[in-house]
């Protein structure tokens, strides 16, 4: 009996040891506070002493992400270590690093998270080593924005991504249509639409969309809104207006391309993961498109580009893309800098970005040696600097519309598939999340 | 038949009230030595996650900004309150039923077909057992191809059939994506279920049946009145397996249908996932979540170990 006792007592300090590890490592995580100032003046240059400094970024960016670190690298004495995360996965990733203080000293995010992200405290403050960029103001100023919180600058861009219309050159002059002129208007998009579906190709149609898909769709819709002159949010971010004339002239138009049969099959279920894939094996004749993708499109396909058309015309783009920015973690602030800055040059921006097809995240270099050789890429560059073209900025902007089953994805998928009249609801609802 | 363990026999009076010999405290120290190992191994990647967990699901615990203190019970009643938390209950219910009623019979049916040794059975048996060799996680991306509108083969031989007049849409309704998983699960579990049942089949003695069949019993009357019986530990051992299994669902549906259509597919571990990681960004409340799951599961299955217990006796 006296064993059973004592082994009953020694349990009872096991646990107890335990919970006290448990507590402290509980405290552990959450001691940080706030970013590490970094030591000394501000200079436009940073800092380049041969650190090795770690950059994270998402799958999608890979080919623009790995140009210019090895650019970087060979011009530089500090060396930058790229790891690529899987689309998917990147937001836990960070998040668990960010918990734990185990950020690396330089991160992307998609820009539509970066306010988000900013506001938790993940990036350091860079107002003032922005400031010392002689050409600061031409920087993107709708990535700039999403990185401002409070009056303080935290992210550059990386890599922009804009949304345009993709088409089909070949598709185009065989249904009759000008193979140098995409949609104008949102009405001419549907005709195209139609007209390379009456083809009556087996496998080929008109277009296609991600019908489970939110993030797809504030790519590619959003513009089609901004460019007919409405907006889709409040300017504080927790407002959805997504039920004006022009956005219920978008809904529109894509139901009756689906009730046409006009839509490529698979919209109804596709989440993303094939959403570029069709157009790609040349089965779709014009569709709204990344931009970042015209090289590997161009490989299969002879591709026409042109801006993303509202109701009656206009051009808009969702600029999207990824930010950068130092992390909270680092503690090499100045030599991150030194990357931050060389990124906004006009080496990199033009000798690496516009070299691989990439836009350009400066307004003043939109008109470089690449974007006069292919006039594809100029367009490109055009419409971000159109004043109709965005990037939406609002703190809960992926619980409301990239989030699988969020409720934005619940009013396209009414609109396009189900019953439309649910548009007031559906729109309060985004709402909702918007402003928890 | 009946032969007690050896240690109940002599448990109760024979005890040695004093010390125990230093040969035997010896051997006591050695078994714990053996045992630590897996004892560090239960207390850091089991112990202390759930006590982690635990910490979380009554703090107010964000993904990026870390603990901000204590909040009970506010991530409970928040889980619960989701708009998605009893659609996701109800459906994984159901998923579970569907996914057990099946598997279990088609296993069955599977271990029943290749008992007997004959020239075929081995080739049966690895067929059927092969998918099991396959991660969940790829085996559910095969597939996302399989059903993919764009890439499907199915379409061409499903076309010519008759069934399909045009592309079919594997994953594009409510039903269609439910039985769409079910049947990737059938297939990746149906021949590891069937591996068990088939244990338990040959473990049946071989004079059983000649009795029955001295008795004049027929095939339906012998699986009936012999089979099943005796392969009752067996059918509760998948049972038990299959349903925990189907509660705690998540890859196939993660990467088939996120969910969707309409969030007509979240089952509670995905909702956990989505809490966490998709926007809410919530850890508290996702442990808080966690914690409901695990409490179900226990009662669940203490049930299932209860029921199936009785009926043995």
């Amino acid at each position: 009996v006296r064993t059973s006792i004592s082994r009953g007592v020694r349990s009872v300090v096991a646990a107890a040891a335990g919970m006290t590890l448990l507590a402290a490592l509980a405290a552990c995580g959450s001691d940080d506070d706030g970013p590490t100032s970094s030591a000394g003046s501000v200079t436009a240059e940073g800092v380049d002493d041969g650190a090795e400094l770690t950059l994270w970024t998402r799958a999608p960016l890979e080919l623009q992400a790995k140009a210019l670190v090895d650019a970087y690298n060979a011009g530089h004495r500090n060396q930058v270590k790229l790891t690529i995360v899987p689309n998917d996965d990147y937001v836990s990733k960070v998040g668990a690093a960010a918990g734990s203080g185990d950020l690396p000293d330089l991160f992307a995010a998609d820009i539509v998270y970066v306010p988000n992200w900013t506001k938790a405290g993940l990036f350091a403050d860079i107002t003032e080593h922005i400031g010392t960029l002689p050409y600061a103001d031409k920087i993107n100023q709708g990535h700039l924005a999403a990185g401002t919180y409070q009056d303080h600058r935290y992210v550059l861009p990386f890599v922009l991504d804009l949304s345009v219309v993709f088409y089909n050159k070949a598709l185009y002059r065989e249904a009759g249509l000008d193979p140098e002129k995409g949609p104008a208007t949102l009405d001419e998009f549907k005709q195209h639409a139609l007209a390379v579906q009456k083809l009556g190709r087996p496998g080929t149609y008109g277009t296609y969309f991600g019908g489970n898909c939110g993030g797809c769709n504030v790519f590619t819709w959003f513009p089609m809104i901004w460019a007919s002159g409405e907006e889709v949010l409040d300017a504080a971010g927790t407002r959805s207006l997504l039920d004006g004339a022009a956005a219920q002239q978008v809904y529109a138009t894509w139901r009756e391309l689906q009730n046409a049969g006009a839509i490529a099959p698979g919209a109804r279920d596709e989440t993303g993961a094939t959403w570029v894939a069709a157009f790609q094996e040349g089965k779709v004749g014009v569709m709204p498109y990344p931009a970042t993708l015209l090289p590997t499109a161009a490989k299969t396909v002879d591709v026409g580009v042109s801006p993303i058309p509202g109701v009656t015309g206009g051009t808009s783009t969702f600029i999207g893309g990824d930010g950068v920015g130092i992390s909270k973690d680092s503690r090499k602030n100045a030599q991150a800098w030194n990357f931050l800055s060389w990124l906004t040059s006009e080496d990199a921006q033009v000798g690496v970005l516009a070299a691989n097809d990439s836009t350009v995240a400066r307004t003043d270099l939109v008109d470089n040696r690449y974007a006069a050789q292919d006039p594809r890429v100029a367009t490109v560059n055009k419409v971000a600097a159109s004043p109709q073209s965005r990037t939406p900025v609002a703190v809960n902007f992926q619980q409301a519309f990239n989030a699988p089953g969020s409720p934005w994805v619940t009013l396209l998928r009414n609109q396009v598939f189900g019953d439309p009249a649910s548009l007031a609801k559906d729109n309060a609802a985004v709402t909702d999340v918007l402003g928890q | 038949v009946t032969v007690a363990p050896p240690a109940t026999r002599d448990a109760p009076a024979r005890r040695p009230p004093v010390r125990r010999s230093p040969a035997r405290r010896a051997r006591s120290r050695a078994g714990w030595a053996y045992a630590a190992p897996t004892a560090a191994f239960v207390l850091v990647f089991f112990v202390l996650p759930i006590l982690l967990v635990g910490r979380m699901s009554v703090s107010d615990w964000s993904l990026f900004a870390g603990n901000r203190g204590w909040n009970a019970p506010a991530n409970f009643t928040a889980a619960v309150d989701d708009r998605l938390f009893w659609p996701a209950v109800w459906f994984t219910v159901k998923y579970t039923v569907v996914t057990t009623v099946i598997l279990l019979c088609l296993a069955l049916g599977l271990a029943l077909l290749v008992q007997e040794s004959t020239r075929w059975t081995g080739v049966l048996r690895t067929s059927f057992l092969v998918p099991s060799a396959l991660g969940l996680a790829s085996a559910s991306l095969l597939f996302y191809a399989l059903y993919s509108p764009q890439s499907s083969p199915l379409d061409a031989p499903l076309r010519a059939l008759g069934i399909a007049d045009g592309p079919v849409s594997f994953l594009g309704t409510p039903g269609s994506a439910l039985w769409s998983t079910v049947a990737l699960i059938v297939w990746r579990f149906a021949g590891f279920y069937m591996l068990l049942l088939l244990v338990g089949l040959q473990n049946i003695p071989a004079e059983v049946y000649e009795a029955a069949r001295l008795d004049g019993a027929g095939p339906v009357q012998t699986f009936r009145h012999v089979t099943l019986p005796l392969l009752k530990s067996s059918l509760a051992l998948c049972t038990i397996l299959c349903v925990t299994g189907s509660l705690l669902a998540f890859d196939q549906f993660y990467i088939l249908t996120k969910g969707g259509p309409d969030n007509s597919t979240v089952t509670i571990v995905q909702l956990v996932y989505n809490m966490a990681f998709q926007g809410q960004n919530d850890l508290g409340r996702a442990a808080a979540l966690s914690l409901i799951v695990l409490a179900a599961l226990l009662v669940i299955n203490a049930v299932q170990f209860r029921g199936l217990r009785g009926k043995e006796d």
